[in-house]
Parts: C-alpha cells; structure tokens; sequence
C-alpha cells in the first residue's frame, strides 16, 4: 500500500513541476492534466472511490480539455517551444509556489487536525453521500449550481457580441 | 486460482473484443458495399474473409511517416492515449454469467470518466501533427465531443435514478424478471427507457464520431482531420479505438436499456447471460454501420443546434419523464403520464425550437470577413 502511495506521490510531483517550469505551453497542460489523474489515483488509493472517479471526469476530461481546447483556439502555432525546454522565469515560480505552500502548510498545521491519529476512515458508500448532498448540504450543492448557471450565461453573453442592428458591421453583413 | 480465473476472464473479453474488431471492420466494408449495390473487398481468401488479417499484416509493416516539424513525444504517445482507456472500459461491462469482471460501486461514473480521457488524446493527436487540418480536425473533434457529453451523461443519469445505483450489475438485476411472464423487465420497454435508449444511441454514435456526425474526418474539408498524418501502426491503433469506443458504447446501451445478458423470453434462459449480452452488442454495432451507409454527413451548425436545441432539452424532458413513472408505479397511469410529457415535449421541440431557424437568416460570427 505505501509503495504504491510513493509512486503517486512522485507522480504529482513530477506533473506539477513540469507544469509550472515547462516552457512549451501544451506540454504544461498536459503535465497539467497528468497531474490531476494522479491526485485521482490518490483519492483512489487512500478508498475514496466516488470522489477519486469524479476528480477525474471533472478535472481530466472536462478542466484539461477545456485548456487545451483554449490552446487551440489561440493561435497554436505560436505555442510552438522557440527557446529552452525549461521557462527562465523559474526563479520567480518557486518562489510564489513556496509561499502558497508555506501559507497552506502553515494553515494546516494550526488547525489541529492532525493532532488526532490518522486512521483510515471507514468505506463511504455513494448512498450515504448521495443522502448527505441531498439533506444536509442541500442548500450549498443548489447555490453552487446556480452559481455555475451564471457563470455560464455570463460567459455566453461575453463571447457573442451581436452586431448592433443599423451599425456598419451589420450593414457589411448583409450585402 | 482467484488470479489465474480473472487472468482467464480478461483473456476471454479481449480475445472477443479483437475478434470483434477485425469481424466489423470486414462487416462494415461488406455491408456499406452491399448497400451501395457493390461487392466490397473480394480478393482474399473465400469471399474477401481474410481481409482484416491482410490489412493487419499491411498496416503493421508500412513505413510509419513522421512529418519533419510534428512534436514527435505527443504523436507517438496519442494513438495508445486513445485506445488505453477503450479497452479499460470494457472491464465494468456487465456481462453477466460469471463473466463479469468487476463490479464497480460507482461503474458508470468510471465509464464516463475514463472514456472522456480519449478527448486529450485527439487533441494531442491535431497539435502534434503540426498541419492546419489536423488542428481544425482535432477543434471539431474537441467541441464535438464536450456538447455531446451533457446529453450523454443526462442519459444515463435515467437507469441511475430509477435502479438507485451507479453499478451497472446493479442495474442489469434490476431489468431481470418478466411482466405478465412474458415480456422482459427491460428499461427500453418504458416510456422514458425508449427515448432515453435513441437519445444514447445518438449521443454515443457523435461521441465515437461515427457518419452522420463525422464532420472531425470530413475528408472533402480537413483530408482526414486529426489523423491526416498519421499512418501505418499509429493510424491502425487510432482506427481501433474508434471501433473500442463504439463497442463500448453499445455495451453501455445494452446493459443501462436492453436488460444486459437478460433473455427477451423466459423460454430463452437456458442460454447464458453473456451470450445474449455479446449478441445485443453486435447487434447494435450493426446497426451502427447500417446508419452509416444510410445517412449523409451533417454541417457543423446543424451538429451543435440538434445537441443544445433537440437533445439536452428532451434529456431534461426524459429526466422529469422518468421521475413521473417512477413515483406513478409505472403501469398505465405511468405509460400515459410519462409518454404524454415526451411526445408532447418532442412535438414542441420540432415546432419551436428546431424549426424556427429557417425562418432567420443565417449569421457568421467568426467569419466576418
């Protein structure tokens, strides 16, 4: 079980740190993508099962594909690597990377939860998750889907800008 | 011998799914030539039967050609992203009979999430291959696969709902059994089941990317869309994903709709559930090539105004259908309230929504000149 731990462990790490110093912009994504797999083979390993395949479809299949689908629709030619492998602007990276993870390690060894053993905890089944969505924390899970529906209409409104009618643009359109 | 019977099991599944592989791609030949009143591939062996072995050999021994500025790590790593997590998926299908491999708590969650990783593979697929039509290819493809996952994905949430569980052992149990001792407990046998059945047959032809919605590979526009440069192996293994994907597909229709390995009557149950499992399976791969010799390819508008305007509202439609039956105790009540909500939500659907766009005129927004 620890072995196995390890070798996730070293995954992330490794699709992190390609992530954050890889110059070629795809090859980040992708690293990107690489890395939020392996966080769901984690959650996989530690037995949280419902979590571990949603963070997959959530992060892999929709989050990654999204950035890529990004990339190609910015010019991808210039994505292209024209320098070194590696981004100069390394120095810069690390430095903001240790402050974030100062900061959370910081917050997390205040909290005091782990303080208590660490214990596997018992095998959660999608009955009582789905149930404890839907009675207890009924009212996030609705605020958050909300919250999506706006931002997708926002984003919607955002990218189509309808020619105003008499303008130029809708003149030239018409000819 | 806990392993040595999986190791057998796998053995079995895989050793089927190849198989199936090579049988439809010298059935889909045989049949689109049949259809177009022509003989198809005829030179090897009886009647063309060793056709897949030929094309195998030809594939595995032609020059693989790289272009000179592809990303050449991202174009050999595409083909085995694509197809690794087809055959993944085939280990949760619900055989049945003992043949069942895994009996996932949350199968259908891992069906969607491991098939959705096939996505990056496209893409990595356009990008690598540094030409203009893998790019738009691998953009149509990407866009393509992201609207047609919603209305999957609602779906399938129908089965879910109603068998109270993601597992699809689970719901194949729950599709066991006979009304009236005759007719089989099948969800595509409600009114919500049939609808919510065509609805995924649909959404999973556009997610393989299968005619009519093969626009990615529209070789009059793009040559071959993300597969333009690929060739030999590489192209071989992208061909087989795609057929994986398709019958993985039908896997997932057949055990969420068509009862999995149930007979379709009791006299039948003598023949194992697995067998009946793989006959529904090739039967719907069949009709997969039939609705490809039989329909034309669409345009791109067309493609996302039947995804957000036909499908995702009658999925939404089919969701509230398939409550309605369910706390109605299914029944007459059920086949009437159920069946009343989906063909009046159809009928209004074509009226209003699909076919009020002719009476607009067309605008380009990307293309303003």
């Amino acid at each position: 079980m620890n072995v196995v731990l390890f070798i996730i462990a070293a995954l992330i790490l490794v699709g992190a740190l390609a992530t954050v110093c890889v110059r070629n912009l795809v090859y980040c994504a992708l690293s990107l993508a690489a890395t939020f797999a392996a966080l769901g083979m984690l959650y996989l390993a530690l037995g949280a099962e419902f979590i571990g395949w949603v963070q997959i479809l959530v992060y892999v299949g929709a989050v990654a594909v999204l950035i890529v689908f990004v990339i190609l629709l910015t010019a991808p030619d210039r994505m292209r690597s024209v320098g070194p492998l590696f981004s100069r602007s390394r120095i810069l990276g690390v430095g903001v990377s240790l402050g974030v993870f100062g900061t959370i390690a910081y917050a997390v060894h205040k909290s005091g939860s782990l303080k208590g053993s660490l214990s596997m905890p018992a095998e959660t089944d999608m009955q009582s998750i789905g149930e404890e969505l839907l009675s207890s924390y009924l009212v996030p899970l609705e605020a958050t889907g909300v919250l999506l529906t706006v931002a997708l209409i926002g984003a919607v409104l955002f990218a189509r800008e309808e020619p105003v009618e008499g303008s130029e643009e809708s003149q030239e359109s018409k000819d | 011998m806990w392993l040595v019977i999986i190791q057998l099991k796998i053995g079995i599944i895989l050793t089927f799914f190849s198989l199936l592989f090579a049988v439809a791609s010298l059935a889909e030949r045989k049949i689109l030539a049949r259809i177009q009143n022509r003989r198809g591939p005829n030179r090897v062996g009886p009647c063309g039967l060793f056709q897949p072995i030929a094309d195998g050999i030809k594939m595995l021994i032609k020059e693989d050609v790289v272009p000179r500025k592809a990303d050449r790590a991202l174009h050999f790593l595409a083909p085995i992203v694509m197809v690794a997590p087809m055959v993944l998926l085939f280990g949760i299908l619900p055989y049945g009979g003992g043949l069942t491999l895994v009996d996932l708590e949350v199968g259908l969650l891992f069906f969607f999430a491991v098939s959705s990783v096939s996505e990056l593979a496209v893409f990595m697929a356009g990008w690598s291959s540094a030409n203009k039509y893998s790019v738009f290819g691998a953009m149509r493809a990407i866009a393509q696969m992201v609207s047609y996952e919603v209305p999957l994905v609602l779906v399938a949430i129908t089965p879910v709902m109603v068998a109270g569980s993601l597992s699809l052992v689970h719901m194949v149990e729950d599709q066991a059994g006979y009304a009236i001792g005759v007719i089989p407990n099948w969800f595509v046998l409600t009114p919500w089941g049939i609808v919510g059945f065509l609805l995924l047959f649909v959404t999973s032809l556009a997610e393989a990317n299968r005619t009519p919605f093969d626009l990615p590979e529209g070789e009059s526009e793009l040559v071959a869309g993300h597969l333009t440069e690929y060739s030999g192996f590489k192209y071989a293994l992208f061909f087989m994903g795609e057929y994986f994907g398709i019958f993985a597909g039908s896997g997932l229709a057949v055990a969420l709709f068509l009862g999995g390995g149930g007979a379709p009557l009791p006299l039948l149950q003598w023949i194992p559930p697995y067998l009946w499992f793989f006959v529904k399976l090739v039967v719907l791969v069949g009709i997969v090539i039939w609705v490809r010799a039989s329909l034309p390819r669409m345009r791109i508008d067309q493609l996302m105004d039947l995804c957000w305007k036909g499908l995702v509202p009658l999925a939404f439609v089919n969701l509230i259908a398939a409550a309605i039956w369910h706390y109605s105790g299914g029944g007459w009540q059920g086949w009437i309230l159920a069946g009343g909500l989906l063909v009046g939500a159809y009928l209004m659907l074509n009226r209003v929504v699909l076919r009020s766009r002719c009476s607009w005129e067309r605008k380009y927004y990307l293309a303003k000149s």
